[in-house]
């Protein structure tokens, strides 16, 4: 087959702590002090396309709609070795704020559609399952209905032969394998692989890339968000088991408790 | 824990990091018992500096303290055997930067560590993935080397705990301080209220919230230094080894390049500033990594890639960055630690701003100080009671911190001078120093004439040679001997603004300065004490003058870089009953100073009082009028010549300039700068100076400053004195000669700046019976001698006329000879001049 | 609000978990603030017949079977055609799963096809012009407040928020459905199941016994090994161990170092500094095993022991080595 061409597609979330710190008018994460990172499903979509690309041969783009220090993620996504990026941005979208999921499709669906068609047709997109901060679980299945792409969500195994792509799905008694015709839209998942970080050369290079920014108005659905507040916190009880080697009984017993022997 | 949590203390210490914990085991050690440590993170890394801390000591450093700092901490770390030695190159991409390396040497030979310069080839033997082609050469030190600080932090912890005295609590947060009538009562924590007898914050970036809380200052900035580690890297994991090559610190870029296993740590200082404030920190919780491991602002550091990338191409292209951080560390407006017992609450202390090369000696520092009231080195620069109160704010630290920070691995000229926060404190009369062309040094925050570019034309009038490298004329002119010379010959007048002027009075006065001076202030009205105060221990704590105008009234006059200090030791002292009173005037008064065999003429044009000698006597001290206006004028000189200081209400300051400048018109007054009264003038009389002569290690009978005869008046330190006196001096502080300027490497004439090793001819340091080494304590030119001179501590049998030695300048040597052997001055020994 | 409340009932080939049934929990809830007036059960496949007619214990008034030759195991795409058949069909007042992998899954379908916004994860829910509601970001640390405003409120429930019991026993009217489905419906279906491979890893072991400074050397990670190697999983390590040169990299866990989440984690003479928390925090469950009962990780575990990790972990194989043998 021809070379490969994927399209991974990434979200810009801030990187918090044990604890979230929100504005004071709840309407927002207090980011003041936060890094910003790609969500971490989607950090292993990028490693992902890296991959095929170095077995299969083609180009790896990726796309984010976000605030305009997304660019951020875009380059780090071309520091670990991704070919090309496109950023879809709008003003309403600062800081931590994001859209619906409905808008959020409709303004990918429509990049995608603009890039494939100056470009060509992706073989393969690739979405995380869900962002880590909004975990809406449906912008992936969103646009590949609106493409008229087949998709699977939760995969963490991928192989691509003879224009078909295998993926493997995790099940509670190991893996559930689907097989779909390229192209084909999947929802990843982490642990699908370790991802790698920048080197210093590939860190440099994504500074130099061109990214078109692309512009999309919002167009919202009817979940409207209203404010937020902090879970009640986890305190952890810490159980003492015992001191020194007479406290081997009651760790076996753990053990055996948690089915682990 | 509540139910176990301690209600009192006698101590307790805020702080575990490498401090807090250093602190806690030096003061077990010192007998200190009943010790409540406590610190809001979890052990043993609670999320402040020490937990990202890159660990490595570089030992040299051109500052004494600083130097006995990293080497006592190193001493420590080793004996807990957490101290890996890996060796340090310091490498050079730039000339400049090769003349900073040849300083290094000088200072390594100072403080006795092994250290040589290198060969591009030699560091490429070394760390063979080096690129040597872009280095000139380096500076390598064998002793560099890496510590275990958590575990340092442990140790500490668990002797303190052996002996007993020693309880520790973490994720205990400290929500407020109790000063009760200025001493500190209670730490209020959310486990409940401790009460304790001493209180030390050591808890790094966060100590200025808790100083806050005791309504007291804290100066220090959180600041960020960015960290990216690199990796793998196989050569560096095949080694096996925490580091199997020598700690790089590429100079010239501000960044160094540590192994740390199997990747490499590149650490910077070239980004620009980011500062935060203590209350901005985010919370452990609230972090993504820890509270001083911010999220890396990558612009800021990809000058730095690059820079890396070149040194570095073979191991550094491939390797991935995988932890990268924005690092809170703590800086402070002159980048030397905050340790001492904070101005303004008795009994609270500091030991802050500490990193992990100095940590373990900052403590001892800390922990001796508080138990013997003065601790082993000499805490002069480290003193958090140096500052004035502008010094000591948010403002001020940002401004200082932004300029010096880009110099953490800069070259630092010995007597630069800092661009921001000037024009802060200035005389009322300075449109007219300006108008003279003054290049103003800054001394306590005051703009003072270093020398006025007016007497340009005087350089060739006494044929003033220039110093042909730039180094050595750099923050010089010759324009400062030929103000020199104009002073001997005429008259000059010296901006002495910068004064420190105390009025201490009330019934108990002579009896409280009786216990804190070594020479009897029961002196008649009018006249005047220069005397010595001294630590417990017997070494300088200060060297002052005091004017007896009343019988219970003195005024105190000091040092423009003493004043805060010696504030803190006046107003400590202070009885309790209230009988004395203490006063800062300095605001109040400028000093004008009129010196020079003509000075008496001009004098008599100013004034229709009586200024003949019979009239008013050497170290006296009368108020006069000038015309309409009130002078107090003290008959004194620190330049060796015939004048008075001339004390002048601030608001007729500008107005007495002027008077003085027309009356000395005919009799060719110059303005005279800091040059000369700091130095040339100062030296040429063998004048020590408190910060350079004098200090905490050196006793009055070294200093040449004992009196024949010791007062029956009981002083602080007079037991040590007494025993000083007793055993005689370990060194005697001289004047020396330089025989010949001229460079056997260049044969440029060189001209030194102070600091330098005093070496045998045979090439050895002299080091006296207490284990201190001849250092030059101060370096400047003699006019009136056509000398360069040096002072100098030598032992006794170097302490001789004519005994001829070296001086390490630049990793050269250049004769010299003892032209004075204590304190007697070098030029006019009689005083003849002075006394006229 | 009248209406129906239709529930699709996760199953896998006929089996279901204890999460399936969490769904009709969130359906009572949304009968309890006055949404809907009924509740019907969407039961997909032939093979899960059996389970539809009981439904009425978890507050079913109705089951729609739903058969089709494409449907005999999950297929994501087709699953979500037949519940926006049956959005289309019955104009239900809500639509509610459970919040796991596939009721998200097959609601996304769903809603994405009649252009339906949909809210997952929420865990209560009010009338209020639209649908007041609360659903968790960031894993469970956040709670957001929403309006919903739609035709039929598309929802899943936040799995372990609502309750799976049964509540009674009315009795349930059957429907049987049998969908038209494109041919596009069967492209995304389960074709084949493969197990676990056996090899066992840092990053997939069920039980990692990890060490750090407190192991002292190389060779005191032995125990660890052994204690590993019995419970069939992995030995980790924090970044001062591999400093040490003590373990290989592929060891270690943290910041640098792998990132984990295993049934258990023993951590054997680790602090815990920050670094290697965020390597492991992900783990159901941590047993600390420290000399000081301050460390953080002793803290921070769910489960501590205090003393010298050369001397309990030995004892730990042993005691297990006992125990199997009387097995």
């Amino acid at each position: 087959m021809a070379e490969l061409r994927i399209l991974v597609c990434v979200k810009r979330v801030p990187a918090p702590g044990a604890r979230i710190t929100l504005t004071a008018d709840h309407q927002g994460i207090d980011a003041k002090n936060l890094g910003f990172t790609t969500s971490p499903h989607e950090e292993c979509a990028v490693e992902e396309a890296i991959r095929l690309v170095e077995a299969h041969g083609g180009s790896a783009t990726v796309l984010t709609l976000g605030a305009i220090e997304a660019d951020e993620q875009l380059r780090y996504a071309v520091s670990v070795g991704i070919n090309a990026a496109v950023h879809v941005t709008h003003a309403t979208l600062a800081g931590s704020a994001d859209w619906d999921a409905q808008a959020t499709a409709r303004a990918l669906t429509e990049a995608i559609a603009s890039i494939e068609a100056t470009d060509g047709a992706f073989d393969l997109i690739l979405f995380g399952n869900e962002s880590a901060d909004s975990g809406g679980f449906q912008v992936g299945v969103r646009v590949a209905r609106s493409l008229g792409r087949a998709i699977v969500n939760g995969i963490k195994g991928i192989t691509i032969a003879d224009g078909m792509v295998t993926a493997q799905r995790e099940s509670t008694s190991g893996f559930e394998v689907y097989q779909l015709e390229l192209p084909a839209v999947l929802g990843v998942k982490e642990g699908l692989n370790l991802p790698r970080y920048p080197t210093l050369p590939g860190r440099l290079k994504s500074k130099k890339v061109q990214v078109p920014v692309l512009t999309a108005e919002p167009v919202s659905g009817g979940l409207t968000m209203l404010r937020f507040d902090n879970a009640a916190e986890l305190v952890v009880q810490t159980t003492m088991l015992g001191t020194g080697p007479e406290a081997a009984p009651a760790i076996v017993d753990l053990l055996e408790e948690l089915g682990l022997l | 824990m509540s139910s176990d949590f301690p209600t009192t203390a006698r101590v307790v210490v805020i702080g575990a990091g490498i401090v807090g914990n250093s602190v806690v085991g030096h003061l077990a050690e010192l007998g200190w018992r009943d010790i409540v440590q406590i610190d809001k993170g979890p052990l043993p890394n609670p999320g402040g500096s020490t937990g990202h801390a890159s660990n490595f000591i570089f030992p040299v450093d051109h500052n004494r303290e600083m130097a006995m700092l990293n080497l006592d901490s190193q001493r420590q770390y080793a004996e807990m055997g957490v101290n890996t030695e890996c060796g340090g190159i310091e490498v050079a991409r730039t000339p400049e930067r090769m003349e900073e390396l040849r300083r290094r040497m000088v200072s390594a030979k100072n403080w006795g560590i092994e250290s040589r310069l290198v060969t591009p080839e030699e560091i490429k033997e070394m760390v063979p993935f080096i690129n040597s082609d872009i280095l000139l050469g380096g500076f390598y030190t064998p002793s560099v080397s890496v510590v275990d600080s958590l575990r340092a932090g442990t140790i500490f912890r668990e002797r303190a705990q052996a002996l007993g005295a020693l309880q520790t609590f973490a994720n205990v947060e400290v929500e407020d301080m109790i000063v009760e009538d200025g001493v500190i009562k209670a730490v209020v924590t959310d486990h409940g209220r401790i009460d304790a007898d001493y209180v030390v914050v050591a808890c790094g970036v966060w100590s200025p919230r808790i100083a806050a809380m005791a309504g007291v200052e804290i100066p220090l900035t959180p600041a960020v230094h960015q960290m990216i580690d690199v990796g793998p890297i196989p050569i560096l994991e095949a080694t096996n080894m925490e580091l199997g090559f020598p700690i790089i610190r590429d100079m010239d870029t501000f960044c160094y390049e540590r192994q740390s296993a199997g990747s490499m740590e590149v650490g910077s200082y070239a980004h620009r500033p980011i500062f935060m404030t203590a209350d901005e920190i985010p919370s452990i919780k609230e972090s993504r990594l820890s509270p001083t491991e911010l999220p890396i602002t990558m612009e800021d550091f990809d000058p730095q890639l690059e820079q890396a990338l070149e040194l570095m191409p073979d191991i550094l292209s491939t390797a991935e960055i995988k932890y990268a951080i924005n690092g809170l560390l703590s800086l402070t407006p002159d980048g030397f630690p905050l340790i001492g017992e904070i101005p303004g609450v008795t009994n609270l202390w500091a030991c802050a701003a500490i990193w992990i090369k100095e940590g373990p000696g900052a403590a001892r520092m800390l922990a001796e100080w508080m138990t013997h009231g003065q601790p082993e080195i000499d805490p002069h620069h480290s003193d958090i009671a140096r500052f004035y109160p502008y010094a000591r704010n948010d403002h001020h630290v940002r401004a200082r911190c932004a300029e010096h920070f880009n110099k953490t691995y800069g070259i630092v000229h010995p007597r630069e001078q800092w661009a921001s926060e000037r024009n802060i404190r200035t005389a009322p009369y300075k449109d007219r120093t300006d108008a003279l062309g003054a290049v103003y040094f800054q001394a306590g925050g005051w703009e003072r004439p270093h020398w006025y570019e007016s007497n340009a034309p005087l350089v060739a009038k006494y044929g003033v040679e220039d110093r042909p490298h730039e180094w050595d004329a750099r923050w010089w002119s010759p324009i400062i001997n030929a103000e020199h010379l104009a002073m001997k010959e005429n008259v000059g007048m010296v901006d002495l603004a910068p004064f420190v002027v105390y009025d201490i009075k009330g019934p108990g006065t002579m009896e409280y300065l009786q216990g804190l001076a070594v020479n009897n202030v029961d002196v008649a009205i009018g006249k005047s004490v220069y005397t010595p105060l001294l630590d417990v221990n017997g070494g300088f704590r200060s060297d002052l003058t005091m004017m007896r105008l009343g019988t219970d009234f003195y005024r105190v006059i000091t040092g423009a870089f003493d004043g805060p200090r010696d504030a803190f030791w006046f107003t400590k002292h202070l009885p309790a009953d209230g009988s004395v009173t203490f006063e800062d005037k300095t605001s109040s008064f400028v000093t004008i100073g009129l010196w020079g065999p003509r000075s008496r003429e001009v004098m008599s044009r100013l004034t229709t009082s009586d200024v003949s000698n019979e009239a008013f006597p050497y170290g006296t001290t009368q108020e006069v009028l000038f015309g309409s206006l009130a002078v107090r004028l003290f008959r004194i000189s620190y330049v060796g010549e015939l004048g008075w200081e001339i004390y002048v209400p601030m608001e007729n300051a500008r107005a007495v300039w002027d008077l003085i400048a027309e009356a000395g018109q005919e009799s060719g007054i110059v303005p005279v700068g800091g040059g000369v009264y700091g130095t040339t003038g100062r030296l040429e009389k063998g004048y020590r100076l408190m910060g350079a002569e004098l200090d905490g290690e050196y006793t009055p009978v070294e200093a040449g400053l004992a009196r024949p005869k010791v007062k029956s008046a009981d002083f602080v330190g007079k037991a040590a004195y007494l025993k000083a006196r007793e055993d005689g001096p370990a060194a005697i502080v001289c004047t020396l000669a330089v025989t010949d300027h001229v460079s056997a490497r260049d044969g440029i004439k060189r001209y030194m700046t102070g600091g330098e090793t005093i070496l045998t001819l045979a090439g050895d340091r002299i080091v006296d019976a207490k284990g201190r080494i001849s250092t030059v304590t101060t370096a400047g030119a003699g006019p009136s001698l056509g000398a360069f001179l040096l002072m100098a501590y030598l032992t006794p049998e170097h302490a001789v006329v004519g005994n001829e030695l070296l001086v390490h300048y630049m990793n050269e040597t250049y004769p010299v000879k003892v032209i004075v052997a204590g304190s007697a001055p070098a030029f006019d020994p009689t005083d003849a001049r002075m006394k006229a | 609000m009248s209406g129906e409340i239709l529930v699709v009932l996760e199953h896998d080939r006929g089996e279901t978990s204890d999460t399936s049934f969490q769904a009709f929990g969130l359906a009572r809830a949304l009968l309890a603030a006055g949404v809907g007036s009924s509740i019907t059960a969407v039961v997909i496949g032939a093979e899960a017949d059996a389970l539809a007619g009981g439904l009425g214990a978890y507050g079913a008034a109705r089951s729609i079977s739903v058969h089709h030759g494409e449907l005999t195991d999950y297929a994501p795409e087709a699953w979500g055609d037949v519940v926006a058949q049956l959005i289309a069909a019955r104009a239900p007042a809500a639509v509610v799963a459970t919040g796991t992998d596939r009721g998200n899954e097959v609601l996304a379908h769903a809603s994405a096809i009649v252009d339906l916004p949909f809210a997952a994860n929420v865990t209560d829910v009010a009338l209020a012009d639209g649908l007041s509601l609360t659903r968790v970001r960031w894993g469970g640390s956040l709670l957001e407040q929403a309006r919903l405003q739609a035709p039929v409120f598309v929802l899943s429930g936040s799995a372990h928020t609502f309750s799976g019991e049964v509540s009674g026993d009315a009795a349930v009217v059957v429907e049987v459905l049998e969908p038209t489905l494109g041919a596009s419906a069967a492209r995304t279906r389960v074709v084949d199941r493969v197990t676990l491979a056996a090899g066992i890893t840092l990053t997939t072991a069920a039980v990692v016994v990890s060490g750090g400074r407190g192991v002292g050397s190389a060779d005191g990670f032995a125990p660890l090994a052994e204690l590993a190697e019995l419970l069939g999983g992995a030995v980790g390590c924090s970044r001062v161990v591999t400093n040490n040169g003590w373990r290989p990299h592929s060891d270690q866990v943290g910041q640098t170092g792998k990132r984990i989440a295993p049934e258990l984690y023993i951590a054997c003479g680790i602090s815990g500094a920050i670094q290697h928390w965020v390597g492991m925090m992900a783990s159901k469950h941590v047993l600390a095993i420290n000399t000081d009962n301050e460390a953080n990780m002793v803290g921070k575990a769910e489960y501590a022991v205090i003393g010298d990790l050369h001397k309990i972990l030995p004892a730990v194989s042993d005691e297990i080595r006992r125990r199997r043998a009387n097995a």
